[in-house]
């Protein structure tokens, strides 16, 4: 049985100022986190750019999908083909933005937390890998994955 | 032989063994595998053969390098080591303990030991053309060795440390290079397959690079794709991977200079 988890995620103390947005604060409801981290809703075409890239969401590395012109996908985690039907948007949101939660062995980066990394790349640290907006866009997408 | 069919017939059998015994040598471990076994055919046939292979490029000049005279002592690496040949087997031993630094070495330090110990000469850059060159040139005096670590208690130390560095997460992406070069190996990366992380062909000459790179320009691409920081070149974390990878590839083929994707 799960317990409902209610985490406030602070700006972090001590990070040079940047011209990034502050950590968006969540709630943890089972194993899904139901509201949008930005109050809105995302854009899935936007969202279906992120998945694809490799720079950006960096999924096809692991994950395939229904990407007819993206070649060569990863085969290290499960299709995105019918995610919408197996999960969620508030199931979806939790593994992307921190997985470890659900199983803290998973290799699933954890896209919105900044701590509890070690040896960040200067270029990245303290840095999500997508920002709180970039996040719902993919959440927007992957929800019109049905099967 | 037209007297005798079936001896032409089994003189050819057997030559056709012989000339596929060199390649099969590499294929032979089957649940250890060589990122060799992951190649397309037409990539082990640039492996295989030395016309064909880029690394040859960087053996030969290494070749050069091994007579011509270096440092305030004008010495050689041929000097002291003498021909070329007596140097079978030995990179199949690196890294190996450096009892002067009370730490162990891999091949690249091992040699730079020598250009400022014994040639008392600069140090080569890392990662330099003329550093890969001899590394190239010593390590295909080993080609088809069993990879050999030392059975030294002094390295034992390092070998846990790489063990443990091999297993932790880091980097923004928050990956241990456990978690795809054992729990993931065989499995495709975007394009990529996984290989195990058994570095049977050090230094390699790797498509993706144009170019030949050492076992620490490799883990240092890695790191760089988990969005982690780099150690320098220096840092004694490069040795202790290294050892650690080489002792779980204990007793496979060395391939050295080998060709990658």
């Amino acid at each position: 049985m799960r317990l409902a988890l209610a985490l406030l995620l602070l700006a972090v103390a001590g990070a040079p100022a940047r011209a990034q947005e502050a950590p968006r604060p969540y709630t943890i409801s089972g194993d899904a986190i139901v509201s949008s981290l930005t109050g809105q809703p995302g854009d899935a075409q936007r969202g279906r750019a992120i998945v694809a890239s490799r720079q950006v969401g960096l999924c096809l590395l692991c994950h395939s999908g229904p990407f007819p012109e993206e070649r060569f996908q990863g085969t290290l985690a499960p299709s995105l083909s019918g995610a919408g039907s197996r999960w969620s948007a508030g199931q979806l949101r939790l593994r992307i933005v921190d997985a470890g939660r659900l199983n803290p062995d998973t290799i699933m980066p954890p896209y919105y937390r900044t701590e509890g990394l070690e040896r960040v790349a200067k270029a990245f640290a303290g840095k999500p890998i997508l920002s709180a907006g970039q996040i719902e866009d993919v959440v927007a997408f992957l929800v019109t994955l049905k099967e | 032989m037209i007297g005798w069919p079936p001896f032409g017939l089994a003189a050819r059998i057997l030559c056709a063994c012989c000339v596929l015994v060199a390649p099969l040598a590499v294929a032979q471990d089957t649940a250890r595998r060589s990122g060799y076994q992951d190649m397309g055919r037409s990539l082990q046939a640039m492996q295989d053969d030395d016309m064909a292979n880029p690394a040859m490029l960087w053996v030969q000049e290494g070749a050069a390098l091994w007579t011509r005279r270096a440092g305030s002592a004008d010495k050689s690496c041929a000097d002291c080591h003498g021909d070329v040949g007596g140097m079978a087997g030995v990179a199949a031993r690196y890294p190996a303990f450096a009892a002067g630094l009370g730490r162990p070495v891999d091949l690249e330090q091992r040699i730079n030991l020598c250009r400022t110990d014994k040639q008392k000469a600069d140090a080569l850059a890392d990662e330099s053309r003329e550093l890969l060159a001899l590394a190239a040139y010593v390590a295909r005096q080993s080609r088809g060795r069993p990879i050999a670590p030392p059975d030294d208690a002094r390295l034992q130390p390092f070998i846990a440390a790489g063990d443990a560095l091999y297993r932790r997460r880091q980097g923004q992406l928050n990956l241990s290079c456990a978690q795809c070069h054992d729990d993931n190996a065989g499995r495709k990366l975007g394009g990529a397959t996984i290989p195990q992380a058994h570095p049977t062909g050090y230094p390699i000459y790797r498509l993706e690079w144009q170019g030949l790179g050492s076992l620490k320009r490799r883990l240092r691409n890695c790191l760089v794709g988990m969005r982690a920081e780099a150690y320098g070149y220096d840092a004694p974390e490069y040795v202790a991977l290294e050892l650690f990878l080489l002792s779980r590839a204990r007793g496979m083929t060395l391939e050295s200079p080998a060709v990658r994707p």
